[in-house]
């Protein structure tokens, strides 16, 4: 897996709400339009300046707040390939992996709004092309990559009929 | 080798003599549970799976609580999706309108969690439970829809903080200030990824719902769960409530923890967390002056009878100022009755303020109690983040019933020392 893009920083604790105001969560199922309120109460029209393939770039503590899954499927419908963060939160951390958008550990200090990335999951190498350096990448256990690779939790079940992380 | 009740739980759970943090397990789930919000879409997961049923229809139950009585067409139409699940795989447990409450009120006191299970909940708030001994923590959609298809999940197992609180509380202050001041002392991601067990001289002295505030509020410092070890207290409550049979854990002496952290409680005093992150907290008494549009009472945080009974005390015999609108939600109606039966509703109304049926409604800024631009409230809820109960230029402040009590009849932030 490897995504081309450039980076849209934000900085640290970016909460759920933040990510998908709790007014929206209820109004539908269609992930698709609640893409286009992603991340609007911090950047407002934000969903507009994403080209497909980009990078959310995040702090500390990245997806804090509430276990909804509404956080991670309106940031992959708003074609954002992959969340870069120094830590993330752990409900959306585990959200993330089981719906099948990728997330990255690596120090973000190393990168500024607008830098173009190249995000190579496989290898564990995040290049910032635009600075010219490469960054490196804590990489995730065995079963979140299996989990991604199967294309999300309800899929590896599918495939399975269980966990299988052998 | 030594284990915290943590680790023995998991280990349980995972039907191994030991786990270690960091491990990853595969474990039986004893209860799994989603909302109006996430059971819909774990709906559609479970549907993707593949699998007839669900793993034990004991076990499994999704509360409509968050934009219930519904809000409007479209919460209705996802209310009616947990109730049309709810009905086609036969789930023992469904909670209609006039029966439900809030999800982390109503499962304890209905007895479907207690102490020594292992649950997962579509809900970050999930980690309640901890309250009682058990391991609980919240998960997402589709956590949920694998849970709900095969009664397992995957864990890593966390490591563990020990915070020890010694002393003697002072008067009105409790579950909620220890919590808002340990958040503040660590921070919102203080504890990510781990489990905070909570000890110590004013922890046994606890109540029930105090040890609720508690563990509900563990996910606000990233932790994976929060969790108590029982005593006589838990089994005076879970005795002749829990449906299930129980088991009493307790951490052994000299299990290993990440960091063990001291307070001396008796010198905290009721915090207010300020805008816009619960670790902006700081004793009421360093408030300042702060006028505010209304208070909300309620809550999976608050929204328990002592909480009613602690607001009440100050509410009776005085009124809400006239520039707030004070709203009052019982977490279940179980409480509401009890609430009612001591007279503490008659006291609610007749100070002004306004008592709902039980709901999450504002506090994630659903319904019933939306803030508009500038306008603060004192909330006994979990999280003060921007736009939580409306406006992106709203504010919230997070404190203990009592707090917010104060706070309404005197139309800014106020102690109860304030008021007596």
């Amino acid at each position: 897996m490897q995504f081309n893009g450039k980076a849209h920083k934000f900085g640290n604790d970016v909460n759920t709400d933040y990510i998908i105001s709790g007014k929206y969560k209820f109004k539908t199922l269609d992930m698709k339009e609640l893409a286009k309120h992603v991340m609007e109460d911090l950047d407002p029209g934000f969903y507009g300046k994403v080209t497909a393939g980009d990078f959310i770039i995040g702090g500390t503590n990245f997806g804090c707040g509430s276990s909804r899954e509404q956080a991670p499927l309106a940031i992959k419908y708003a074609d954002v390939s992959a969340v870069l963060a120094k830590s993330f939160a752990r409900i959306f951390y585990r959200n993330a992996i089981n719906t099948g958008l990728p997330v990255v550990e690596c120090d973000t200090g190393q990168i500024d709004q607008g830098d173009e990335l190249t995000v190579n999951l496989a290898a564990g190498i995040i290049e910032n092309k635009t600075k010219g350096a490469t960054i490196p990448v804590k990489p995730l256990p065995a079963v979140m990559i299996k989990i991604l690779n199967d294309g999300g939790l309800a899929a590896h079940f599918r495939e399975y009929g269980g966990f299988n992380f052998d | 080798m030594p284990m915290t009740i943590t680790e023995k739980i998991l280990a349980a759970h995972a039907g191994k003599e030991q786990v270690v943090p960091g491990e990853l397990i595969n474990a039986r789930v004893d209860f799994v549970l989603g909302n109006d919000i996430t059971a819909p879409v774990a709906i559609k997961e479970f549907e993707k799976i593949g699998v007839p049923d669900v793993f034990d229809r004991e076990r499994v139950t999704l509360v409509p609580d968050h934009f219930t009585p519904n809000k409007d067409i479209k919460s209705a139409e996802q209310a009616m999706l947990v109730k049309q699940f709810s009905k086609k795989h036969n789930l023992a447990n469904y909670f209609e309108v006039g029966r439900m409450g809030i999800e982390h009120c109503l499962l304890p006191e209905q007895g479907l969690v207690g102490p020594g299970d292992l649950v997962t909940g579509a809900d970050s708030h999930t980690c309640t439970y901890g309250a009682l001994g058990a391991f609980s923590t919240g998960v997402g959609s589709t956590d949920l829809a694998a849970a709900m298809a095969l009664g397992e999940t995957w864990l890593k197992v966390p490591e563990s903080i020990k915070f020890e609180f010694a002393g003697v509380l002072k008067p009105w202050v409790g579950g909620k200030d220890l919590i808002l001041y340990t958040i503040g002392d660590i921070g919102v991601d203080g504890a990510l990824y781990q489990a905070m067990e909570f000890t110590g001289p004013a922890i046994e002295n606890l109540s029930m719902d105090g040890r609720f505030t508690m563990c509900n509020m563990a996910i606000e410092a990233g932790g994976k769960n929060g969790i108590i070890a029982p005593d006589e207290i838990t089994r005076t409550y879970v005795e002749g409530r829990c449906k299930r049979s129980y088991q009493f854990y307790q951490s052994d002496p000299d299990a290993k923890y990440d960091k063990v952290i001291h307070y001396d409680a008796s010198r905290i005093e009721p915090q207010v967390a300020f805008p816009h992150l619960p670790e902006n907290s700081r004793p009421v008494s360093e408030a300042g002056n702060v006028e505010i549009d209304q208070v909300v009472i309620g809550s999976c945080t608050n929204g328990r009878i002592e909480d009613l009974r602690e607001a009440a005390k100050l509410l009776q015999g005085r009124k809400v100022h006239k520039n707030v609108r004070m709203v009052i939600f019982p977490g279940t109606q179980e409480i509401y009755l009890q609430a009612l039966r001591e007279g503490l509703i008659e006291i609610f109304v007749e100070s002004g303020g306004a008592v709902s049926t039980p709901t999450c409604g504002p506090c994630l800024g659903g319904h019933m109690g939306i803030l508009a631009k500038g306008e603060r409230a004192v909330a006994t809820t979990n999280r003060n983040f921007v736009g939580r109960m409306g406006h992106p230029e709203s504010e919230v402040y997070l404190a203990n019933p009592a707090v917010a009590a104060a706070s309404a009849i005197l139309g800014r932030i106020a102690g109860p020392g304030e008021v007596e």
